[in-house]
């Protein structure tokens, strides 16, 4: 068989393998993907994972037909001797094409990435103190501290009442300024589609708005020492009613509390030594 | 007579000195008193003491093996001399040996019983997420197995290619005698192996609790067992820096009359590409693992938020280092794939100059992608569109290599022999891992995957399955040349079936597992994981007994069997297979001449070739 025939089956064989996988991966596979629909930097996540699966797909079928093919059709007899394969030391046109392809997939990932990371506010990414993809009209702050080894959460519109548990409004654009009184964390709510780590002395802002009500996993995503794999909680979104009573029932609650806090600021930079006695 | 021999430069002398010397460097320690030390003083916790020792030690640790003798006789006025040790019998694989395959068999057994140990933490770590709550280790020793299986790997990987199979091979391979520094090639063996020793002794003082990353501020915060860690690293980096520079020093200026660049095998272009990150990244690791330990016991804030410094200046230092590391550890791996298809498919390597583009460019593009570990830090939020497309660019020249591994295998005459099955499956492997960093690299798809177990499986797929399985590769190869010995064939394949399958079988599932949501380094995990964990860690059980499998082939083929392997058992057409097996001391009689071809397949059938343009006659020597 000429170069010419096995070259003609392997694409035959990819498109097949594509049009086959191609829609499994847009109809099946992409709209399950993780992290889930319920948040708008959640969704966003899921349309980028699925245009990466899409734009993957094609040359995986490509790469593993090929590899299946060649096993299969050149292998060398068993039993043969040292027979030498046709000395091709390369091939400008294939060369040149696959140069191509492989150029415009990545520039389009990354074009499409970037649009996307801005068009949905950060995706729920920690963007820093001075965050430039960024959502209009109001928000509501909320503050994650992580400390060794818990979360605890800031409301500074509601007189800045420390709680241990996180409750947010559906359908209100939130942010969230995530900072650290020791080491290194990562807030990570997981069906929200947030993570942005927290640094001592660094106020790290990520937005999301929660579409629907439910409960979501709190998990710290970073290494912070001992305790690291026990830093989880779960967080509540709930109708906008129900979480006006819940904050002020908490503010309520930690009046007592409330004049022994630091002020509400942006970081907190305490002394561990004085801390410790 | 016997006891004679005991006393000397050998490796006896070198244990006993280290010893010696880390006593010495604990008691010198103890000296010392600051204010700044009081803090410290109740708590046992004396990090210069600890510091000083493992210096201490391993300075006499070299003394003994006799590094310091040669210096010394050239300052009292003897002539210079080359040979250490290099007709000395087997007795030259325990001590300071300057034949460069000496030198590669030493780095192979080393390094192999390092990989060993890191390997059993991967199980230990398996056992304990059998179950997501309940703990068979507890925190501070778990996090440990973790810091220790991370950190090893890392650490004696980034030789794992270039330490036994250049060593051995890169001197034949471009026609020389030895390699350019003899000595410190010995000197990189000897600093690992003493580096892997302190490393392990961080098991006495506490462990360190923060995997292989060491971020601040929490490296400052940890007790002792830390300084383990950083001294193992800078060590590390140390002969990482020495071993990339000898390779560059003697690729440059020992090639053989013919060996032009552009006739240089595939895998002498990979340990270049290799060479460049490693003498360039690895001083950036020590100064930032100086800066640590400057923090930890001359109270400096560089790391630390209230004395002015800052935690991402740690991160930012440890991943200009830590991105091109990861690619020390890929490119040895892409340089055997190369070197071996063209062996196994019987045909040139297809697109020479394409190969070398791909990692000479994979190898500049590494230092521009190191903030995508950093994607929701918050540090440069602005730069991440960059570091996406910067990261996303990286698989273009990764293509290259791929598309010269498949154009290789285009009409061939394959065959699936040991070598060549561990090659292929680098192939699959890699795309997994490629694909699977795409994802990371993507800003938005990032927030979810990093520092989850997806990202850990991602780079088990590019390391494991990439690195180890070249390593498997090379040791299937090229080991009847280091020892003359066939590995049983049978036994090959049956290890390479059980581990293919059983590193599918467990990273495959952790990348699904990851992407729902379980965090990496964590000793606990979701109930709904439960399942998928057990799966992974009875695969990583298998995973493991592959290993055996290997070890047993490796130690009744080169010990107890013994069936000699011939010159040439593969037919291969490069230089390394036209001489005996094993290569005798120095190599070649005379230096031979290189024809412009390095992959003569097709011209004519056999295992000759028109490579050799001037045949070296048989050694003498």
């Amino acid at each position: 068989m000429t170069g010419r025939a096995h070259a003609r089956r392997i694409a035959a064989l990819s498109i097949v393998g594509t049009a086959i996988v191609l829609p499994l991966v847009i109809f099946v596979l992409g709209p399950n993907m993780p992290p889930g629909k319920r948040t708008t930097g959640a969704s966003s996540q899921v349309t980028d994972n699925t245009v990466l699966l899409v734009v993957m797909t094609p040359f995986t079928v490509f790469i593993l037909v090929y590899l299946a093919y060649a096993i299969a059709a050149f292998r060398a007899p068993a039993g043969e001797g040292l027979r030498d394969g046709p000395p091709i030391r390369g091939h400008v046109a294939s060369q040149i094409a696959w140069l191509a392809l492989t150029s415009a997939a990545v520039l389009f990932l990354a074009i499409f990435g970037t649009a996307e990371l801005f068009a949905s506010n950060g995706s729920g990414g920690g963007e820093g103190p001075k965050p430039i993809a960024k959502p209009g009209g109001s928000v509501l702050p909320v503050q994650v501290i992580g400390q060794q080894w818990e979360f605890t959460f800031r409301y500074p519109t509601y007189g800045g009442v420390e709680t241990a548990e996180l409750v947010l409004p559906v359908n209100r654009q939130i942010e969230f300024h995530v900072t650290s009184l020791d080491v290194i964390h990562s807030f990570w709510a997981y069906e929200l589609g947030v993570k942005a780590d927290a640094n001592p002395g660094v106020d790290n802002v990520a937005y999301v708005k929660a579409k629907t009500t439910g409960d979501f996993q709190i998990r710290c995503a970073e290494l912070c020492g001992l305790w690291h794999g026990y830093m989880f909680d779960t967080g509540h979104v709930v109708a906008e009613a129900q979480f006006t009573s819940w904050i002020a029932a908490q503010r309520k609650r930690f009046t007592a509390v409330q004049k022994y806090l630091p002020p509400y600021s942006l970081t907190y930079l305490p002394d561990p030594q004085a801390r410790a006695g | 007579m016997r006891l004679r021999r005991l006393l000397g430069y050998n490796l006896l002398t070198a244990i006993v000195l280290g010893i010696v010397g880390f006593y010495v460097g604990w008691w010198l320690g103890h000296l010392f008193k600051a204010p700044s030390l009081a803090y410290f003083a109740d708590t046992g916790q004396n990090d210069i003491a600890l510091f000083l020792a493992y210096l201490t030690g391993v300075a006499g640790f070299l003394f003994g093996l006799g590094f310091a003798s040669y210096p010394i006789q050239r300052l009292l006025g003897k002539p210079p001399s080359l040979r250490e040790k290099e007709t000395a019998g087997p007795g030259r694989y325990f001590g300071l040996c300057t034949d460069h395959k000496v030198v590669g068999l030493q780095y192979l057994i080393g390094i192999g019983v390092f990989i060993f140990i890191g390997g059993l933490n991967a199980m230990l770590i398996r056992f304990e997420l059998l179950s997501p709550t309940h703990q068979t280790w507890n925190a501070n020793n778990y996090l440990t197995l973790v810091g220790l299986h991370g950190t090893m790997m890392m650490g004696m990987m980034t030789s794992g290619i270039l330490g036994p199979f250049a060593n051995y091979l890169l001197p034949i391979m471009i026609g020389a005698r030895r390699m350019a520094f003899p000595r410190i090639e010995a000197l990189t063996f000897w600093l690992l192996m003493a580096a892997g020793v302190i490393l392990m002794t961080t098991v006495g003082y506490g462990g360190f609790p923060t995997g292989w990353t060491g971020y601040a501020p929490l490296n400052d915060q940890a007790n002792m067992g830390m300084d383990s860690y950083i001294v193992f690293f800078a060590l590390v980096g140390l002969s990482m820096s020495l071993l990339g520079l000898n390779m560059i020093a003697t690729v440059v200026t020992m090639r053989a009359p013919g060996m032009a660049w552009g006739r240089l095998p595939i895998f002498v272009w990979g340990v270049i590409a290799t060479s460049v990150l490693m003498l360039l990244a690895a001083p950036v690791l020590i100064s930032t693992l100086l800066m640590v330990a400057l923090d930890r016991t001359a109270q400096t804030g560089f790391f630390n938020v209230q004395a002015g410094g800052s935690p991402y200046l740690y991160e930012n230092l440890f991943w200009i280092f830590g991105h091109p590391e990861v690619y020390i550890l890929a490119l040895p791996g892409m340089g055997i794939l190369l070197e071996i298809i063209p062996v196994f498919a019987r045909k040139p390597l297809w697109g020479y100059r394409l190969a070398v583009t791909g990692m000479l460019g994979i190898s500049l593009l590494s230092w521009l992608v190191w903030q995508h570990h950093l994607f929701v830090s918050g540090i440069n939020a602005d730069l991440r569109p960059f570091y996406m497309l910067s990261t996303e660019l990286i698989s273009l020249p990764t293509g290259f290599i791929f598309l010269c591994a498949l154009g290789t295998l285009w009409q061939g005459r394959i065959r699936l022999t040991v070598p060549m099955l561990f090659a292929l499956a680098w192939l699959f492997n890699f795309l997994i891992g490629g694909l699977s960093g795409v994802f990371l690299s993507d800003t938005p798809s990032d927030v979810t995957t990093h520092g989850s177990f997806f990202s850990m499986a991602h780079f088990h797929y590019t390391i494991m399955g990439g690195l180890l399985f070249s390593f498997f590769a090379g040791i299937y190869y090229w080991v009847p040349k280091m020892t003359g010995f066939q590995i049983n064939e049978r036994w090959g394949k049956i290890h390479f079936w059980s581990m293919f399958i059983a590193f599918n079988s467990t990273f495959g599932p952790l990348l699904v597992i990851g992407f729902l949501g379980m965090p990496r380094r964590a000793v606990t995990y979701a109930g709904y994981l439960h399942g998928g964990n057990t799966w992974v860690s009875m695969s990583a059980f298998v995973l493991g007994a592959s290993m055996l499998v290997f070890i047993g082939n490796f130690i009744w083929s080169m010990v107890f069997a013994r069936v000699p392997a011939g010159p040439n058992p593969w037919g291969s057409k490069s230089i390394e297979w036209q001489l005996p097996s094993p290569v005798p001391v120095h190599n070649f009689d005379r230096i031979p001449t290189f024809g412009p071809d390095p992959y003569p397949y097709g011209v004519s059938d056999g295992a000759g070739g028109g490579r050799i343009v001037a045949v070296p006659g048989r050694p003498t020597l």
